[in-house]
């Protein structure tokens, strides 16, 4: 008998070994969705509708996952996402990111989508880089980090987007790293079930690109350092901006219960049905 | 029995797409589309359908990219400045064969421009504004009731072809007021589905049956190059000349069926007219005036502008020596008529921009300056 | 493959990243081709099935027998 990784139920066989480079953090986000998935009892994806936009992470659910995925342009993927989950209410409908695709060029439909709560769940994996295109400046990179384009540091202070979603409104939100698999399965979990907008921040170790040139020897000296760089939100609280100036807020950051988008316009359209 | 109003285009426009069986639509303010969308959005939920005003164009498209994926009949509308956002998106629904229906207002560019005021200058970037090799279907009213009539064969060339099809507008039309008629039956295409994962959703025949996010097909729907079943194929040159020379020939092969064309006197013409949209309506009355003088005018009227119709304007060119061509751009429809006519008769631009229409003693004028 | 052996490296799919080595805190793990880093258990008497390996395992090539009960 040959036992298979528990994920592989979820996935196309004939795409593995998956495109990505050894010790990709991309791989253990995989993991942790399809344990939520299969943690809350779904046996395939049929339930699912996966957007993705372009780089690393877009190619999570296209073409790994067995199910029904969109590959869209660079940015666009929750636009997309807006689209099908309108049409599709009763889908759980994801997507699957990087900072470049998320919360640089995509940061517009982020914002709004938070802000009308629609009701999809947008998971961001972090590895503070366009590792796609050889590692450029990503607005996640840290500051005075060196990158392809930021080759004398980098000046700018990397923006937090877990505080942008909660200004924006949204139901839910959430930082871990591929270090913290148990509570970022947990949180997945809870992410799907919310009736609103859900944001998971993963911060993600990408060894080839970023770690290289920021001097890890390997994916696990990064997990390591996403393990003691790590600082539960709760304790950071009473902590100073300098000491957190090189530490990674874990935690739910927001958790409110406000109805979604899908319902609200459902009000519109008994509304307008009333009138007639 | 037919209804009849009096709508202004943009008000038909909206209802030719509720009548089409639009349910989906996701668009962004913008002069002079804006009673596109202002309509709808009182319009769309009374038929239970989504109306979305997003944070911009580029929101616009791909939501209704999405929408139309997830299986519903979906459309946008923008002017100038929204359409020049919009076309990363086209290229995309083109790529990933989208149906879907986007409309063009054309109003006077570059940029910003003559935001209310009514141009013909999105002819060529209705074909060309995007990178790569591409086929699409644009289609020009000329009076309200071609805003309507013209929408709902948008959608259904959309859905039989599946591509992107654009309405290629213009102020004068989109806030022209006339009466328009409804007819209380009208012909409806819908999409042709995917039965089973076999039939290859992106190839294996000219035109592939289309499965919707949602249908448990596990599809995979992608703008790089992609074989037959959606897997990315991006380093393949065969898989790549396969597919944008399908995409292109399933426009390019059915031009004939596609073509919605007008033409007047082409019999006893002294001299011919191409021309499109608002400007048209010029061309008929000059073409009254230069009648009473004893002159004919050959016009051909094309409401496809893309793939042209080149039988007619060659069969035009056989028949005048002149074919003056209207348009409010410095030259746009011209180029592609010289294209078509390949020197069997001389092609004059009568080009105006500021805003302001071409009058038909314009085009009189025109005619006798040439004939002289 | 002994029908005591509690856990599995599927060779196709392990790129020898060397997660597991290091986050199996009982080194159940060990490379077994130095060339390609691919990874064999060694210590499959260790192994406690608490399934992080299986988690942190980016390429899917892990898979550990569920534990009795569960």
């Amino acid at each position: 008998m040959i036992l298979k990784h528990f994920a592989r139920k979820y996935l196309r066989e004939e795409v593995l070994p998956s495109t990505f480079c050894p010790g990709c953090g991309l791989g253990i986000i995989i993991n942790c969705f399809l344990k939520a998935v299969e943690e809350l009892g779904y046996s395939n994806l049929n339930d699912f509708i996966f957007c993705s936009g372009i780089g690393c992470t877009a190619w999570i659910p296209s073409p790994h996952f067995k199910a029904d995925s969109i590959h869209t342009l660079h940015g666009r993927a929750v636009a997309v996402a807006f689209g099908v989950k309108m049409v599709r209410p009763e889908h759980h409908v994801v997507v699957f990111g990087g900072d470049g695709d998320i919360a640089g060029i995509g940061i517009g439909h982020l914002i709004h989508a938070a802000k009308r709560n629609l009701e999809i769940v947008v998971i961001m994996a972090n590895n503070f880089t366009y590792a796609m295109t050889g590692g450029q400046l990503s607005p996640t990179t840290p500051f005075e980090s060196l990158t392809l384009t930021s080759p004398y540091g980098n000046i700018e202070k990397p923006l937090d987007v877990v505080k942008v979603i909660d200004a924006a409104g949204a139901s839910f939100a959430a930082r871990w790293t591929t270090y913290h698999i148990i509570p970022l399965i947990r949180t997945i979990k809870t992410a799907i079930k919310k009736n609103g907008f859900s944001f998971i921040e993963v911060v993600s170790q990408c060894p080839t690109i970023y770690g290289r040139r920021a001097g890890f020897k390997s994916a696990y000296d990064m997990l390591k350092y996403f393990k003691e760089h790590s600082v539960p939100i709760e304790k950071a609280k009473n902590m100073s901006d300098e000491e957190l100036k090189d530490k990674f807020v874990v935690g739910i950051f927001v958790d409110r219960e406000k109805l979604g988008f899908t319902s609200l316009y459902k009000q519109v359209i008994n509304k307008a049905r009333v009138k007639l | 029995m037919n209804n009849v109003y009096f709508w202004e285009g943009n008000v038909a426009c909206a209802e030719g797409a509720l009548i089409a069986g639009c349910k989906f639509f996701a668009g962004y303010p913008i002069t002079p589309q804006s009673e596109i969308l202002d309509r709808l959005a009182f319009r769309m939920p009374e038929v239970g359908g989504i109306f979305l005003q997003m944070e911009d164009e580029l929101a616009a498209i791909n939501s209704v990219i999405g929408a139309s994926w997830a299986g519903a009949k979906a459309m946008t509308a923008t002017s100038g400045p929204g359409f020049s956002l919009m076309q990363e998106g086209i290229g995309y629904a083109i790529m990933t064969e989208t149906p879907c229906v986007i409309v063009n207002v054309q109003r006077a560019g570059p940029s910003t421009g003559q935001a209310t005021r009514c141009a013909q200058g999105d002819f060529m970037q209705a074909r060309w504004g995007r990178h790569g090799d591409q086929m699409l279907i644009v289609l020009a009213p000329n009076s309200p009731q071609e805003m309507f009539d013209l929408t709902i064969d948008a959608f259904n060339l959309a859905e039989e072809y599946r591509t992107p099809v654009i309405l290629l507008s213009d102020e004068f039309i989109a806030h022209m007021q006339e009466r328009v008629e409804v007819p209380s039956k009208v012909n409806l295409i819908s999409r042709r589905k995917l039965k089973d994962i076999s039939e290859a959703p992106f190839g294996g025949s000219l035109i592939p049956p289309i499965a919707s996010l949602g249908d448990d097909f596990n599809i995979l729907v992608t703008g790089s190059t992609h074989d037959e079943y959606g897997y990315r194929k991006t380093a393949d040159p065969i898989v790549h000349d396969r597919l944008v020379r399908r995409l292109m020939n399933k426009i390019l092969l059915n031009a004939d069926k596609i073509k919605r064309v007008e033409m007047q006197n082409l019999d006893n013409a002294d001299i011919g007219i191409v021309s499109y949209g608002g400007t048209s309506r010029s061309v008929y009355e000059a073409s009254d005036l230069a009648n009473e003088k004893g002159i004919i005018i050959g016009h051909v009227r094309l409401k496809t502008l893309w793939p042209p119709p080149e039988k007619e304007i060659k069969a035009l060119a056989e028949r005048v020596k002149v074919i003056i061509v209207p348009e409010m751009s410095l030259g746009q429809l011209s180029l592609e008529v010289e294209r078509i006519v390949e020197g069997k008769a001389e092609v004059i631009l009568l080009s105006k921009i500021g805003g302001l229409p071409i009058t038909p003693h314009e085009i009189l004028s025109k005619i006798f300056e040439v004939l002289r | 493959m002994s029908e005591l052996d509690k856990v599995f490296v599927d060779e196709k799919l392990c790129k020898g990243c060397g997660i597991c080595i290091n986050i199996c805190p009982y080194h159940v793990f060990t490379v077994k081709d130095e060339l390609k880093g691919i990874v064999t258990p060694i210590g499959q008497d260790k192994c406690t099935q608490c399934g992080i390996c299986e988690i942190y395992c980016p390429d899917f090539a892990i898979a550990i027998v569920p534990k009795k009960g569960m």
